[in-house]
């Protein structure tokens, strides 16, 4: 993976995921290529992605729908005079530039993105760009918005997908994005209890290059890692692919300073568990920056693992892979990441495999897919694969790969090699740009996600799947949308579904309004199927409606509650959540 | 009475919203043509028909399950696995004894759908249909909407139910059309007819106890064995919603229990959702048509069994007319259920634990089974001869042939602009559509010299005055079950007719009297009165019978035949609940039980007829004894008492003296029912009403 550094806004692109430098392209040759030379498939062309892109959206690459060049009209900056010349005063850096504005006005919700690249007009964006540079100075700033009544959001590494980021169009003061990038320090490392506590605002794979330079790693990385924060993730209840061995975030922090209108709120001591009343870091853990700014966190580290290996199952059925999945979370020994993609899914990762340079390489493949379609009798349009990571020290991780292929072969699962492991994983980096590349082409697509209970996994996948497909042929979408989906997450008593979901918007009118109801037309079939709002994603202002039959009424009064207490002015007025 | 312009508006918009939901309904508007299968049968070999190609596609192109692998899969499963371990734990036996159990239940329920089987009936059942009817005739496009309904989703197909006939020829159509075969719920008393009963095994049907309430196991296996079918789509599931054959040709009130079975898969997001198919039979002469009349008379059913359906064999020497079998549209439960029933309330109970259906779901199986069954109805297929019936039994002394003639014009004319799905004979004079239907039905009307009158069974030898009344009770009945088949037409504007003939100040009140009350021997939604008012309202007034001028109901100059025919429709019925609501205040002794109801309201009734006092033959029948009692019981006039084994009516005199007087009112004011009308219905109290109650958003829709 790369290194971004500080101040990334540079490298990044204004109107798409991710780098600048890097991006799907298809060459003059009608071949598919990935520039740049950040990640494991940059600079290779990618034969069979077009042919794929083509027969799965009946896209073709003659219709082309580039982004409009010119950057949005941005509404004049709404200035509060006064908090202006007291911050000036206290020397903490901000802007007002209409671009450090604008990048800042936004998450990676297709609606967003699709906005930015037709230049349309953000109806709000925050009025001014302030850069803390550690705790003390988000003190500074959370005091003088309260005295000036100014209104504060919180911004990390942007990576939202619940428009979390937008700023409510009807706030009338002075909105100011509290930018933490620039506090982005390991403060110290503990070794002998195996924390170290770091400022919020660092990005996950600065956090874990600086760890690994002393030899550990927090192990939490979340698909958004080069991108996202620390801050970030506690304010939206984040999960790593590595959970089962490392944690998802909450079992991660052992302690969380937050700045909010009322003041600092933290604890005492670093004990690894307390009984003292209900847990105040759940306050802060999903607070989606409603209540105030994350600045410091204490994290557990591990060790780097001596050993990596990534593995991969292929199953006859989606139906045998989840009840393998299913027998692993039982038997409780899951691998560091254990996922299991659809058929669509399958394909999708295949289209993605560079040129093979020699005959033999071929030739190898060639017998692979003989080996399991022909001797084995799997169907080529229902196999499923199943990607895994282990970590550890070499004999246990033999081991451990042992026990899980030895439960996947009494599902009829077969090893289907290292290499198709890795290229699932690759999968969730390249993905969103791979959208940008769709876009390019007429094609919209995201992704959302659920946690279910394992007795309703298969059933909720394939009702959302049909709900989609219904809904788009309902609301005249020309073409069969491509809906997919992955257990991507294990637990004893359930799973998280993660689905992506595209269509070829040629004909359309407004295909992002058609897109954002079939969305909510796929969330309330989850909802109906006995799945979560969200596992990871959060709530933002996306899914804000079904948040009172989520939790009920009295859930969200409390929630309420704490709101009124601590921010009783709505400084934190990014209006996520409830 | 002054109206506020508001008022105005409000009845216009009303009548609009009428206007609307009856072109919605009204299935008139797009019903698809027929074509008859025996036509081909005729030409044809039926040898090789039997023996043909037959490869239906099944739900998402599974693969049919062995009969075997079913039963493994159901005894196998987590819902079975609950019940067995619960009635383990309550009965101290062994799970594996009550596993046996489970496993013998099954067994004796399971079907062992065989297509060999089935060609010997499409064989067999070729031969049959060719001597027995005219024309066997299905709407083709219904098939087509079924086959696609059957790829997409699972299929439920519900037909009416008049006839043993109705799942042997459905599966024989099914078969024809090259469709999959459903599997068919049948009542247990099919399996004593030993041989039979095996053979219809092995063409798809299941056998069921007619009654296991208390029984858990049993329950968990029929509604598991149900489900198993249902999630995978292994075959369409085909039941009648009716409960059983209907022996008045009047849609019977729908039963629940297998409806929510297969309903319930949706609602616990096993199934995507679920496609319910309703299906009319309608036979232009039915075979069992004497046999009802004799069982609505207490000569107790014979009980099935093989040799009575070999002596059955004379009927094959009659001719039976046609039959209609229409598919209805697929009715998806998905697009019905949504916004009526929140899903994820079932997210935090377990699905494999059997519980009892929340209010919710009920109230919403409730109205879906009515919803069906009216959509039964509404593409019954009616003859000239349904209209003829309706005539003759308000004409019981006879009638001229050309006044027959005459007024079976004129009622045609009535029955089409209300939407009747008529089969008249296009080109044919109506001299003769009239006298082909009396010739087909000959044991029922005879022509002499010019007169029409409804034939009495000639009896050998002397006959006491009680068989001749009993002789006579058998043709009015048999003939009221061809007039019942009309009545879901008419049975709306009718109601109205009567509340108006009934100086009543209040119309709507009085109809909702009679609709409250007649709920058990009509298919009335409920809840749907005020709808229902409304559409009679339409009706009548589209017809030209009464004016809706400002807030009244006025019958016009030319309504006057409309609504003395209504009424007269109507009549058997108010005259036969008022004979019981008579019977339980001056007859009825202390300690009535329910056992002793028929008969003592039978023969209260016979007495009256034979004193001249009584000239309705239909009270004698048990369905209606049966019905009245019922609305008594909702109504609270009589009560259930169960005193050790006996169950004991109660009756509360006064209430039921005053039902009585209600519908006596009515009576009277039918026999004079030529004076003017005095509409005085104030259609702004029933908006007012409508208003105070919180007109629901899915009424002004």
């Amino acid at each position: 993976l790369a290194y971004c550094a500080t101040g990334c806004q540079e490298i990044m692109k204004w109107n798409g995921w991710g780098y600048s430098d890097s991006k799907f392209l298809f060459n003059k040759k009608g071949q598919a290529e990935f520039t740049g030379k950040r990640y494991r498939l940059s600079g290779m062309t990618l034969p069979s992605l077009q042919d794929w892109f083509e027969n799965t959206f009946g896209a073709s690459v003659k219709h082309k729908s580039p982004p409009v060049l010119n950057a949005s009209v941005v509404p004049p900056p709404r200035l509060n005079e006064a908090f202006v010349e007291n911050l000036k005063a206290t020397g903490i850096p901000f802007s007002n530039e209409a671009e450090d504005r604008v990048f800042r006005a936004h998450g990676h919700c297709l609606h967003e993105i699709f906005a930015l690249r037709e230049g349309k007009k953000f109806e709000r964006v925050p009025d001014m760009v302030v850069w803390p540079n550690c705790h003390n100075d988000v003190v500074k700033i959370v005091e003088l918005a309260c005295k000036h009544n100014v209104c504060l959001i919180p911004y990390g590494g942007g990576t939202s997908v619940t428009s979390a980021l937008e700023c409510p169009p009807e706030e009338t003061r002075c909105i100011v994005s509290l930018d933490t990038s620039q506090m982005n320090r390991i403060l110290w490392l503990d070794e002998n209890n195996l924390v170290a506590h770091v400022e919020a605002g660092i990005i996950g794979q600065d956090l874990e290059r600086l760890l690994n330079e002393s030899g550990y790693c927090t192990g939490h990385e979340p698909d958004s890692m080069e991108f996202s924060s620390l801050g970030g993730w506690v304010a939206t209840r984040a999960s790593g692919m590595k959970k089962n061995v490392y944690g998802n975030i909450e079992d991660l922090v052992i302690h969380i300073k937050a700045v909010t209108p009322r003041g600092v709120i933290e604890k005492s001591c670093q004990g690894p568990r307390t009984s003292t009343g209900p847990d105040i870091h759940h306050f802060i853990l999903g607070s989606e920056g409603t209540l105030g700014v994350v600045t410091e966190v204490t994290m557990k580290i591990r060790p780097i693992p001596e050993y990596q290996k990534y593995g991969s199952v292929v199953f006859p059925k989606f139906e045998a892979g989840v009840a393998c999945l299913r027998e692993v979370a039982k038997q409780r020994c899951a691998p560091a990441s254990i996922r299991l993609m659809d058929n669509k899914q399958f394909h999708f990762g295949h289209a993605l495999k560079p040129q093979v340079s020699s005959i033999f390489t071929h030739f190898v493949e060639g017998l692979k897919k003989f080996y399991i379609t022909k001797l084995k009798g799997f169907d080529p349009h229902q196999l499923v694969v199943a990607t895994l990571l282990f970590e550890g020290d070499r004999e246990r991780v033999l081991q451990h790969e042992k026990q899980v292929y030895d439960i996947a072969a009494t599902f009829g699962g077969l090893a289907a090699g290292e290499d198709n492991g890795q290229r699932g994983y690759l999968l969730t980096f390249v993905i969103a740009y791979l959208r940008d590349l769709g876009m390019d082409y007429c094609v919209v697509a995201e992704s959302f996600e659920t946690s279910v209970p394992w007795d309703r996994v298969l059933d909720l996948c394939q009702n959302v799947k049909e709900r989609i497909i219904r809904e788009c042929k309902e609301r005249g979408v020309q073409f069969q949308p491509l809906t997919s989906c992955r257990v991507t997450q294990t637990y004893d008593s359930g799973a998280c579904i993660y689905f992506y979901f595209a269509f070829n918007y040629r004909g359309l009118a407004d295909p992002v309004h058609t897109y954002e109801q079939v969305e909510h037309a796929a969330r309330e079939e989850i909802l109906a199927n006995g799945g979560s709002l969200s596992h990871h994603h959060g709530v933002g202002k996306l899914r804000k409606e079904w948040m009172k039959d989520s939790i009920s009424n009295v859930g969200v009064g409390m929630l309420k509650s704490v709101k009124e207490y601590v921010d009783p002015e709505n400084i934190f007025g990014n209006r996520n959540l409830l | 009475r002054e109206l506020s312009s508001e008022s105005n508006i409000y009845i216009y918009c009303l009548n609009i919203l009428v206007f609307v939901t009856l072109q919605q309904r009204d299935p008139m508007l797009k019903r698809d043509c027929f074509e008859d299968i025996l036509e081909e049968r005729r030409n044809s070999s039926d040898l090789k028909y039997a023996l043909r190609c037959y490869a239906p596609v099944l739900y998402k192109g599974v693969t049919p399950c062995k009969a075997n692998m079913l039963k493994n899969i159901v005894l196998q499963s987590d819902q079975l696995h609950y019940v067995i371990n619960q009635v383990s734990q309550e009965s101290g036996e062994a799970p594996d004894i009550i596993q046996e159990e489970a496993s013998v239940i099954l067994e004796e329920m399971a079907h062992r759908l065989q297509i060999s089987t089935v060609r010997c009936f499409a064989f067999a059942l070729s031969k049959a249909f060719k001597t027995l009817f005219q024309h066997v005739c299905v709407n083709e496009e219904g098939i087509q909407r079924l086959q696609q309904a059957i790829q997409e989703h699972p299929v439920v197909l519900l037909p009416s139910h008049r006839s043993y006939m109705d799942f042997l020829l459905m599966s024989y159509i099914l078969y024809t059309y090259d469709l999959a075969l459903p599997v068919i719920a049948a009542g247990m008393d099919f399996m004593g007819m030993k041989f039979v009963g095996e053979m219809l095994r092995m063409s798809g049907a299941f056998f069921i106890r007619r009654s296991f309430g208390g029984d858990k196991l049993y329950w968990a296996v029929f509604s598991e064995y149900v489900k198993t079918m249902l999630r995978n789509g292994f075959a369409p599931i085909e039941f009648f919603l009716e409960g059983t054959r209907s022996r008045t040709c009047k849609s019977l009130t729908p039963k629940l229990g297998l409806l929510n079975i297969v309903i319930e898969p949706f609602f616990k997001g096993e199934v995507f959702d679920v496609n319910l198919v309703p299906v009319s039979i309608s036979y232009e002469r039915i075979l069992e048509e004497s046999l009802y009349a004799r069982e609505l008379l207490g000569v107790p059913k014979p009980k099935e069994s093989t040799s009575g359906l070999l002596k059955a064999r004379r009927i094959l020497s009659e001719d039976y007319g046609s039959i209609h079998v229409y598919f209805g549209q697929p009715v998806s439960v998905r697009s019905l259920a949504q916004g009526k029933v929140n899903r994820s309330t079932y997210n935090l109970f377990p699905r494999h634990i059997p519980r009892k259906p929340m209010e919710e779901t009920q109230s919403f199986v409730n109205d879906t089974a009515y919803r069906i069954v009216r959509l039964q109805e509404d593409n019954m297929v009616l003859k000239p001869w349904v209209l003829m019936a309706s005539l003759l039994l308000q004409n019981l002394e006879g009638l001229e042939l050309s006044v027959l003639t005459e007024q079976t014009v004129w009622l045609r004319g009535l029955a089409l602009s209300y939407a009747a799905f008529l089969d008249w004979p296009d080109q044919a004079p109506t001299a003769k559509v009239v006298s082909s239907s009396l010739a087909l039905h000959r044991g029922l009307a005879c022509v002499s010299g010019d007169r029409v009158s409804l034939v009495v069974g000639e009896p050998l030898g002397p006959v006491t005055p009680e068989e001749a009344l009993f002789n006579r009770a058998v043709s009015v009945l048999s003939c009221a079950s061809y007039r019942n088949q009309v009545l879901h037409v008419f049975l709306r504007p009718a109601m109205l007719a009567v509340a108006m003939l009934h100086l009543s100040d209040e119309v709507y009140n009085c109809f909702s009297f009679l609709w409250d009350m007649f709920s058990n021997d009509f298919i009335l939604c409920p809840g749907d009165t005020v709808q229902d008012f409304e559409e009679a309202c339409y009706l009548l007034v589209k017809t030209g019978a009464v004016q809706m001028p400002q807030q009244d109901i006025v019958m016009t100059d030319i309504g006057q035949p409309t609504l003395s025919f209504f009424n007269g429709l109507l009549e058997p019925f108010l005259q036969g609940y008022q004979v019981v609501c008579r019977y339980l205040c001056e007859e009825a002794s202390e300690g009535l039980t329910e056992k002793q109801y028929i008969p003592a309201v039978r023969s209260f009734a016979v007495k009256l007829i034979l004193a001249g006092n009584l000239r309705c033959y239909e009270v004698l029948s048990s369905d209606m004894q049966k019905n009245a009692l019922a609305a008594l019981l909702r109504m609270d006039a009589v009560r259930k008492v169960k005193v050790a084994d006996q169950v004991t009516l109660i009756v509360n005199k006064m209430a039921v003296n005053s039902i009585d007087d209600i519908l006596g009112k009515n009576r009277m004011i039918s026999h004079i029912n030529q004076t003017p009308i005095s509409p005085s219905l104030s259609l702004v109290a029933v908006a007012e009403d409508l208003y105070r109650d919180g007109l629901t958003p899915s009424y002004i829709r």
